[in-house]
């Protein structure tokens, strides 16, 4: 790949998943980047670090995950668009800050390449840990919006619409994806950057305007603008004023935080689904695991079993519709992950009694579960 | 031409401070609107306040007719670099305690002098995490009662302005609240720096730290302000042990280095030269 002063070129490039994640953020407009090395996220601050410069752009290094995070957040409300990488023990540490930015409206994207965990764990191994964590990870009550690639080409489109989604919709954008899809290389198709769509914040008209209510998604100043907007964390009017005494305040903020989310729900849904309106058993995967069911799909076809398959792109708002439908189709649904049982129980959920849910899972050693074994639990269940 | 007067009024909202009455942050609140008027400027269109949690972060937000942005305890600097970074032509201004600041966001201070951003920071020492009641501080002088030292405090203070300067700062001050003259000058001062600068400001929190430490009134904590503060150039002329329980107040530094934003255009500069040979 030769570096220009640009974006690159239309076509065919072979990239890294973590260096797909970078370009695409530069084609969504990415003007800021501040992050802290950690595998295996490393090499997104790394290209970033190269590139941005190039384009006039500003990646910096700080000096932990909250000061990365909150650098992102304070460029966010000077008109930038922001991002920040990291893995588990930095997604840790930045969740004080990610509650601050659903609470502020913020918008900003956290990709983080999942290892395994709990803590240092098996720091250079690929995992699925951290599902619940996006979903739940700060303090108090919010509506994630959380993607999952399983393909550098994914790496490079979610990015983007993680970006999107996050200027669309006011709000922190968690690009959730895992070691495997992050240091893999493929071919990614980059096309033209006028046929890539690229959503910009609503801004607001008049001084008079509601920045923090009023519509469900109030449009965004930016400080330096005149404006005298007052941004905090705390409990806050229409207009950013902190107003902690009314009980009626908070939850109309909550409500509208968590609403202007949920209410869109099926906007923000992103699945590929695999004949999921015929089949016998049903398979619901995510990021580099899903990419063996398409295998397991074939060997089932051999043995005369019909699979639905519902692929998550998009974790949080969880896809309830896709997996509500397969779970009416299909008599059981396996759902494999690399952790102990997360999505499984969303998945459990939905179906309730419509279908019975079966895990299938395997963690440490960053050792995928394999098309046989995905089969091998369909036939153990069928039985 | 009449001179326009100084009105505390024409650069707030309009809410009321929250502050208990002989509370420091009103003097300090006051010292810097009118340093900032003495700047010549008639509103704070060009600035872009951040501020952590604690009495001494409500200082700007929301009450200064502004943009203020109100983070989480201890992270107010790191945000203030990414407006400083994206606008560097806004003056950014932190305010904050020294628990938010020298406790929790320490890290944050240590690298945001090192890496000189042009940033001013404001550190309202009370000595005491005021707004939660009163808790030992990194600031709390040896053996005083706090909340949670009843038995007298044991650890020794910080020493924060040594230590930005130190870390790099390009400007560097202490003073108190009984120095209202000299504070807004060195408020001015840290304004107009380029580069990263720094003032504590030795302030009293008369009902969380004043009451338990004897004080009857805020008077006498004023009263303990002036007999000991000392100046800079006094304090190098005595001895270590003099120096103990002395407040120094003055400048420490003043210097110019390039600034943050400096570096990272020349970054910019150097990335643009060499892929214009590659490619
Ligand atoms: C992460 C976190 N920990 C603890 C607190 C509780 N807290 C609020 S203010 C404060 C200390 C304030 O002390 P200081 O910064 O000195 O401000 P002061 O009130 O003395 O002006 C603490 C511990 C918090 N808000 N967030
Ligand atoms: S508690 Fe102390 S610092 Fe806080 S407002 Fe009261 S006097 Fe001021
Ligand atoms: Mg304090």
């Amino acid at each position: 790949m030769t570096l220009k002063n640009k974006l690159l070129e239309p076509g065919e490039h072979f990239l890294q998943g973590n260096q797909a994640l970078a370009e695409g953020a530069l084609f969504a407009g990415c003007n800021f980047f501040a992050g802290y090395p950690i595998t295996p996220a490393s090499e997104v601050l790394e290209h970033l670090a190269k590139r941005m410069p190039q384009l006039g752009r500003i990646c910096i290094q700080m000096e932990d995950e909250m000061a990365s995070i909150g650098t992102a957040i304070g460029a966010s409300w000077a008109g930038a668009k922001a991002m920040t990488a990291t893995s588990g023990p930095g997604f840790s540490l930045m969740q004080e800050f990610i509650g601050y930015a659903f609470m502020t409206e913020t918008p900003l994207v956290i990709a983080n390449i999942q290892r395994q965990g709990p803590s240092t764990g098996q720091a250079t191994k690929a995992a699925q840990g951290d599902v619940m964590q996006a979903r739940w990870g700060t303090h108090g009550d919010y509506m994630p919006i959380v993607l999952s690639p399983n393909s550098p080409q994914e790496m490079f489109d979610l990015t983007i619409r993680a970006f999107n989604l996050a200027e669309k919709y006011r709000t922190p954008v968690v690009l959730l994806a895992d070691e495997i899809v992050a240091h893999m290389r493929e071919k990614v198709v980059i096309p033209k950057a006028c046929e890539i769509e690229v959503f910009e914040r609503k801004k607001p008209k008049s001084k008079n305007e509601p920045f923090f209510g009023g519509e469900t998604i109030p449009p965004m100043p930016s400080v330096g603008e005149g404006f005298n907007v007052a941004v905090t964390g705390s409990t806050h009017n229409e207009f950013g004023v902190r107003f902690t005494a009314d009980p009626e305040v908070h939850r109309k903020l909550a409500e509208r935080l968590v609403g202007k989310i949920c209410l869109d729900a099926e906007r923000i849904f992103d699945v590929e689904t695999y004949g999921i309106e015929n089949c016998d058993v049903g398979i619901v995967a995510y990021g580099c695991i899903s990419r063996s069911v398409y295998e397991v799909i074939e060997l089932a076809k051999n043995k005369d079993i019909n699979v639905g398959f519902v692929r998550l792109k998009t974790l949080w708002p969880f896809p309830e519709k896709f997996v509500k439908i397969l779970a009416e189709k299909a008599e059981f649904i396996v759902v494999p992950e690399m952790n102990l049982k997360q999505v499984f129980y969303e998945v459990q959920r939905v179906a309730a009694c419509e279908a019975k849910v079966f895990p299938l899972n395997k963690v440490g050693g960053g050792e995928i579960i394999t098309p046989e074994e995905i089969l091998a639990k369909i036939l153990e269940v069928r039985t | 031409m009449m001179s326009e007067k100084f009105s505390m009024r024409n650069y707030l909202r309009g809410l009321k401070y929250p502050f208990c009455s002989g509370c420091g942050n009103f003097t300090i609140a006051n010292a810097f609107l009118r340093a900032v008027f003495e700047l010549g400027h008639k509103d704070l269109s060009k600035f872009v306040f951040c501020s952590g949690i604690g009495c001494s972060s409500w200082i700007p937000s929301p009450y200064f007719l502004a943009d203020s942005i109100h983070t989480p305890h201890g992270r107010s600097i790191p945000v203030a670099t990414g407006v400083k970074l994206m606008r560097p032509e806004l003056n950014v201004v932190v305010f904050g305690g020294d628990g938010d600041i020298a406790g929790i966001g320490l890290s944050h201070l240590i690298h945001a002098a090192r890496r000189n951003v042009d940033i001013t920071v404001f550190m309202v020492n009370n000595m005491v995490y005021g707004m939660t009641g009163g808790q030992v501080a990194p600031t709390t002088p040896l053996h005083m009662k706090t909340s949670s030292t009843p038995y007298t405090s044991f650890e020794y203070p910080i020493d924060v302005v040594n230590l930005v300067v130190e870390a790099g700062a390009c400007y560097a001050a202490r003073w108190t609240t009984i120095h209202q003259k000299e504070l807004r000058e060195a408020m001015k001062k840290a304004i107009l720096t380029r580069g990263f600068s720094f003032v504590e400001i030795v302030s009293q929190c008369p009902t969380m730290f004043g009451r338990r430490a004897g004080f009857k009134n805020v008077t006498e904590m004023l009263e303990w302000f002036r007999k000991n503060s000392i100046s800079v150039e006094e304090a190098e002329r005595i001895s270590e042990e003099e120096l103990s329980g002395k407040i120094v107040v003055g400048e420490f530094i003043r210097r110019t280095r390039p600034t943050l934003t400096d570096m990272i255009r020349e970054v910019m500069r150097k990335a643009k030269e060499e892929t214009s040979i590659e490619g």
